[in-house]
């Protein structure tokens, strides 16, 4: 059950009942607009209250609406795109969407996380969960990206990496280990922008970049909030306590300076403005761009080194030592 | 026992120690505690390893002294975490109980006569799990040991990233990742010794991103929980899931190898590094 999709439904009966009235209004003589105008004044007011300041726990259920634009979305945006399939070695994971692509007039390696909108495409899209051949799909795209000189722009959107038998079998650990050490030593710019989840290790893989922008209402956590209270409290229902604790709001990520930019959403959610909210997110990942495009490949290698290197070293003296090298 | 260990020993340790006997969880004999230790902690009965303090695990590998590194790097509390406990209270609490600062203890001493970097996680502190201390104490190890020019070993024992630092745990994957690569581009050898349990944010990171990948037997690895996953696939998963051998089955690791067999068999990979990189050398490479 998803908390926004509950609070949404009085406000889209609301809606439906302003546009009626509109409707009315304008074939019938006797003027209703002040009464109109009151209903969306008392819309505004409701909205405001569900949508002005959400917990961490409602923001984890924004992110997980199910009307929220996807990867395939924010690609469907872009002037052109050559999807590519596959790790060469044992099947093509459809969690994972990638291909080269033009952002503008530039040429750009496109890896994203891809959610279903509905019970049959989250089947065959493992519900954003990706298994180890999609992760290594992503390294296959992720060194073709370097060898044709070309950025990756990535879209992290994934509760966790696929928790199942046959992953383990097939070395979950080993192929995010390997994606991370893919970008690590990437020789082109990274722009990873978290669109929904940010979910754990399975997020982390498509978030080692130059760049970490995040939507206003996203939400990475070292652990899902359900896993985490797990973990801890062997409780899964206290969920929302994990979230209040686990600082995972792209706010909090932006003071802790993992997370470098926040692209805002409209009141309600990026899933009521889709074409707007994704068209922020491109300027922003262009922007980026712009800016990175001009580093050398061993610039970028060292900024990058430096931007992981010094999270968690948080003594002053310590920083100093960090940030004047090696 | 060498003057470094005896006053690093932990005091559990020595309580533990003064009680005579150990029960093995895995064949239930009684043994006795001393012959235990002389024992590396392995079952004379059924083999089965114990879990094992990072202290006496250095003295079971290096030949001589031990010079740690890191250990004035201290865990903060970044998220101010309060649940039943604090997080402060629960550091102060696994200080105590394991005479560790945290949860790995890293340094520089000779293996079979080779100079080694190593790094050794220690299940005993929050059940070995990463935060922002032991990334960074694996990020220094890592970058010393590239200014040393020496090889690095890392025995792992971790449960995952640390869930009472949030993201900034998460991060130590990313940032440990960053000092493997820069280690490994230069040419040296990494390995990594896995240990009963490897599992999570330390397996899916520098654990499996090592040149070669040796686990002791019947270690559990791997990157899900196995409650998660039989609570995902709703069955009981059979008893070898997960383990060095299974791994070692399906082709992820390199080798199982037990604990009176780990330092004469890491002694003859580093010699083969060694002759390698000598021979590198000689050719100016």
């Amino acid at each position: 059950m998803n908390l926004i999709v509950e609070r949404e439904k009085g406000l889209l009966e609301l809606e439906r009942r302003i546009d009626e009235l509109r409707e009315a209004n304008a074939q019938q003589p006797v003027d209703m607009s002040a009464e109109i105008r009151a209903l969306e004044q008392k819309y505004g007011e409701i909205q405001r209250e569900i949508f002005g300041a959400m917990t961490p726990w409602e923001k984890v259920h924004m992110a997980r609406h199910p009307n929220r634009p996807t990867s395939a979305d924010y690609i469907s945006q872009f002037a052109q795109f050559d999807e590519l399939h596959g790790d060469r070695h044992f099947r093509d994971d459809q969690a994972i969407v990638g291909g080269l692509a033009k952002l503008g007039d530039r040429a750009i390696m496109v890896i994203g996380e891809q959610r279903g909108r509905d019970t049959k495409e989250n089947v065959r899209r493992n519900f954003g969960m990706p298994s180890p051949e999609g992760y290594r799909k992503v390294q296959r795209l992720a060194r073709l990206a370097g060898r044709l000189g070309v950025p990756v722009v990535t879209f992290v959107d994934t509760k966790g990496a696929d928790p199942s038998a046959a992953s383990e079998e097939r070395a979950q650990s080993e192929a995010i280990a390997a994606c991370l050490y893919e970008f690590t030593i990437s020789p082109v710019p990274i722009v990873a922008t978290v669109i929904g989840e940010g979910g754990s290790g399975g997020a982390l893989a498509l978030s080692i970049a130059d760049r970490i922008i995040m939507l206003e209402h996203s939400y990475y956590s070292v652990a899902s909030p359900e896993g985490c209270a797990a973990i801890l409290w062997s409780d899964a229902s206290k969920a929302d306590e994990a979230a209040a604790h686990l600082k995972l709001t792209a706010q909090d990520l932006q003071r802790f300076e993992i997370v470098d930019q926040i692209v805002s959403e409209p009141l309600g959610g990026a899933h009521r403005d889709p074409a707007g909210t994704i068209a922020r997110v491109l300027n922003a990942i262009e922007l980026a761009l712009v800016e990175l495009s001009a580093m050398t490949p061993d610039r970028l290698r060292e900024a990058r080194y430096l931007k992981y290197r010094r999270i968690g070293a948080w003594e002053t003296q310590r920083l100093e030592a960090v940030r004047s090298g090696p | 026992m060498p003057d470094w260990l005896r006053h690093r020993r932990s005091k559990a340790q020595e309580s533990e120690d003064a009680a005579l006997w150990s029960k093995c969880p895995k064949c239930g004999e009684v043994l006795y505690r001393r012959d235990l230790a002389a024992n590396m902690w392995v079952c004379p009965k059924c083999a089965h390893h114990f879990r094992m303090s990072a202290h006496d695990r250095i003295s079971t590998l290096v030949d001589g002294d031990f010079a740690e590194i890191g250990n004035d790097v201290l865990p903060g509390d970044p998220l101010k975490w309060v649940d039943k406990k604090s997080y402060a209270s629960k550091l102060v609490a696994d200080r105590e109980k394991s005479q560790l600062t945290e949860g790995v203890v890293c340094g520089f001493g000779q293996i079979g006569g080779y100079d080694v970097a190593l790094g050794v996680m220690d299940f005993h502190f929050r059940g070995g799990t990463m935060g922002t201390v032991v990334g960074e104490r694996i990020t220094l190890l890592l970058e010393e040991a590239l200014r040393r020019k020496v090889p690095c070993i890392i025995f792992t024992a971790s449960g995952g990233a640390r869930m009472e630092e949030g993201m900034l745990a998460l991060m130590q994957m990313a940032k440990t990742t960053a000092a493997v690569a820069r280690f490994m581009e230069d040419g040296n050898i990494f390995l990594t010794v896995l240990t009963d349990p490897t599992t999570g944010g330390v397996s899916a990171s520098f654990a499996f991103q090592s040149d070669l990948i040796v686990s002791e037997p019947k270690a559990m690895i791997g990157f899900a929980g196995r409650r998660v996953i039989e609570q995902t696939i709703r069955q009981k998963l059979p008893d070898q899931f997960q383990t060095a051998e299974f791994l070692l089955e399906k082709g992820h690791i390199d080798m199982v190898v037990d604990r009176h067999n780990m330092k004469p068999t890491l002694t003859r990979l580093l010699d083969y590094a060694a002759q390698g990189r000598r021979r590198m050398e000689s050719v100016g490479a």
